[in-house]
């Protein structure tokens, strides 16, 4: 009961705050990206931008890894190893985001992002997403910090669902002489193809929503760029890195991306159940 | 690898021993004069497989890498700077300063968490039962069910700008208003994991306590609740570990601060994530041996919360 009156309580309160905001800039707050909190002028687009891009490259990064390492424990791996890999995959979802930033800056960064970037930017930089100057504080390096981030709960519930396989199709499948990798092709990635929906979706509801690391490595550039190696910002990173110094109607307008934002996950987040949802009553 | 008998070995030429001299099986060669032994999927599918496969524990690896290479760092840079001083004592008030510890951080911390806790977790519990055993599956309890759910994944950034919009413009920063935010983030994690746990509990033993003349709430709170305790504990002892490694809403809630303080509210407090994000955004080396440890510290604690309560799950699993 109270969960409800809070959540409404929630949007009624921030969206309060906001609406001078959204009243003035109208529809420009999400379709201009001039931010220029000194001369009164609030265009999130940017941001926007921002937030898609690095949840898409963490999604493109995560996905396929998730996917292989549920695949890897369910069907693969050697009883011995199971437990220990499974073990080791929770952890990376218990880990504080502010430790992953920590993490991200000190270490990723010129141990793998900045040398990532530079290799994209020199080989692949006729391509304009990835033209130079490259830098490992970018959209980029955001993105693979949330792709970290985000595998381990795309995994579990991925492996959750292709454990529902029944053993019976499995045999089934290598009776008629399949190969491992058919079976699998064949009979647990069709059965689970809704679960890894619903899990992805999940995950890029957390993406969309994560704040502290990427705070920290996404660059912190109020402009918009094509190029994945240049540094931008994402919704809640600019909430998190300039509300201490905002004031007056900039607060008013961080809280409005805060609303945008909200509405983004909450409609992310209801696809995911629904078509988890769907899914069980199968 | 194989403890499954290898499907190349068995079963593919079974159905046409007897065709015609070579038939094309869309897979491979089969067909009179070839012994089963001899039936093998083509090069190709071979190699498809063996491909696959590589391709799959490589993932395996490169998801592997982060684990090892988090803990190594977190753990080998943490305890250059952690040792008693650290444990004991506040944070200097120059960032460049060496020496000092995150003992402000610490504190606020457990005051917020635990404050957080003592607000969240009987609500919580509540909020379960009712959904479980007088709710049902009236559309109350379906909007309920529906609406923890989805503020499970509301970012925890907008819950910080929701209890600023709410209570720090009105009050100011402090402890009570971070606890606020962290509550609102633990509570729909006990709700669900609670129900799922109240789920658990067989009818049988309801049955039991009604035939013995019961009253509901009897029945709830000395039959449901015990057998459903070790894995209640374990869902509030993960959402403990995540608010106490929540850093976004604090940001706009508890704000920080270099100063030692147990005030409830009235002056802004710190808190270990956020020593940590202020150590991660500062050049000062200082700092940053500073933050590393308090990263070791944090994680630490963290990880305590988790696996003790995967062991208290593990433990008492009600029968499933």
């Amino acid at each position: 009961m109270l969960v409800l009156l809070v959540l409404a309580y929630m949007v009624i309160s921030t969206t309060g705050t906001a609406l001078p905001v959204f009243r003035e800039e109208g529809i420009s707050f999400v379709t201009s990206s001039d931010w220029n909190p000194s001369a009164g002028q609030f265009g999130a687009l940017a941001f926007i931008y921002g937030t898609v891009l690095t949840s898409v490259i963490a999604l493109v990064i995560a996905v396929p890894l998730s996917v292989g390492v549920a695949l890897f424990l369910t069907e693969y791996s050697p009883k011995r190893l199971r437990g220990p890999i499974g073990y080791a995959v929770d952890l990376l979802a218990a880990v504080p985001s502010v430790i992953y930033g920590l993490w991200g800056v000190f270490v990723l960064l010129p141990l793998f992002l900045q040398p990532a970037a530079d290799f994209l930017a020199k080989y692949l930089g006729f391509i304009p997403i990835f033209s130079g100057p490259p830098s490992g504080l970018s959209y980029f390096g955001a993105g693979v910090i949330l792709a970290i981030m985000i595998t381990p709960i795309i995994s579990s519930l991925t492996r959750e669902v292709f454990a529902t396989v029944p053993t019976a199709d499995r045999h089934a499948a290598y009776a008629l002489g399949a190969t491992r990798w058919e079976m699998v092709r064949q009979v647990v990635l069709p059965r689970g193809r809704a679960g890894v929906v619903g899990a992805t979706m999940l995950g890029l509801g957390r993406a969309l929503g994560e704040t502290i690391a990427v705070a920290l490595l996404v660059g912190s550039s109020t402009k918009i760029s094509a190029s994945v190696v240049q540094p931008g910002y994402t919704m809640a990173a600019v909430i998190a890195n300039t509300f201490a110094e905002a004031t007056g109607s900039h607060i008013r307008a961080l809280v409005g991306i805060g609303v945008v934002l909200f509405v983004m996950t909450i409609i992310i987040n209801m696809i995911a159940r629904a078509i988890v949802w769907r899914f069980n009553r199968i | 690898m194989n403890e499954r008998p290898d499907p190349r070995d068995a079963g593919e030429g079974l159905t046409v021993t007897d065709a015609a001299p070579t038939t094309r099986w869309a897979g491979g060669r089969v067909g009179p004069g070839l012994s089963l032994r001899e039936c093998r999927p083509t090069r190709r599918r071979l190699w498809r497989n063996r491909r696959n496969t590589g391709l799959i524990v490589l993932a395996v690896g490169l998801t592997l890498i982060p684990v090892v290479l988090i803990l190594y760092y977190i753990v080998s840079k943490g305890i250059v700077t952690m040792d008693w001083e650290f444990l004991t004592s506040s944070q200097p008030f120059s960032l460049r300063r060496s020496g000092g510890g995150f003992l402000n951080g610490l504190i606020g911390t457990a005051i917020m968490v635990g404050l957080a806790t003592v607000v969240s977790v009987p609500l919580g519990i509540l909020g379960a039962v009712y959904l479980v055993e007088y709710g049902k599956s009236n559309w109350l309890a379906k909007l309920i069910r529906f609406f923890s759910d989805v503020m499970t994944g509301v970012p925890s950034i907008f819950v910080g700008l929701f209890v600023y919009t709410a209570l720090v413009v009105q009050f100011g920063f402090g402890a009570l208003m971070g606890a606020a935010s962290l509550a609102i983030i633990m509570m729909p994690i006990v709700v669900r994991s609670t129900e799922e746990m109240l789920k658990l509990v067989p009818p049988e033993l309801k049955d039991a306590s009604y035939a013995l003349g019961a009253a509901k709430w009897q029945t709830v709170l000395k039959v449901i609740l015990p057998s459903a305790a070790p894995g209640i504990t374990t869902g509030a002892m993960l959402a403990v570990a995540r608010a106490a490694g929540e850093t976004a809403p604090l940001l706009l809630t508890a704000l920080g601060s270099l100063q030692l303080t147990a005030k409830l509210w009235g002056s802004p407090i710190q808190a270990l994530p956020l020593a940590i994000f202020d150590g991660a955004r500062q050049p000062f080396e200082a700092g940053q041996a500073r933050a590393w440890a308090g990263a070791l510290e944090l994680l630490i604690i963290v990880l305590v919360f988790t696996i003790v309560a995967r062991v208290v799950a593990s433990r008492s699993r009600i029968s499933r």
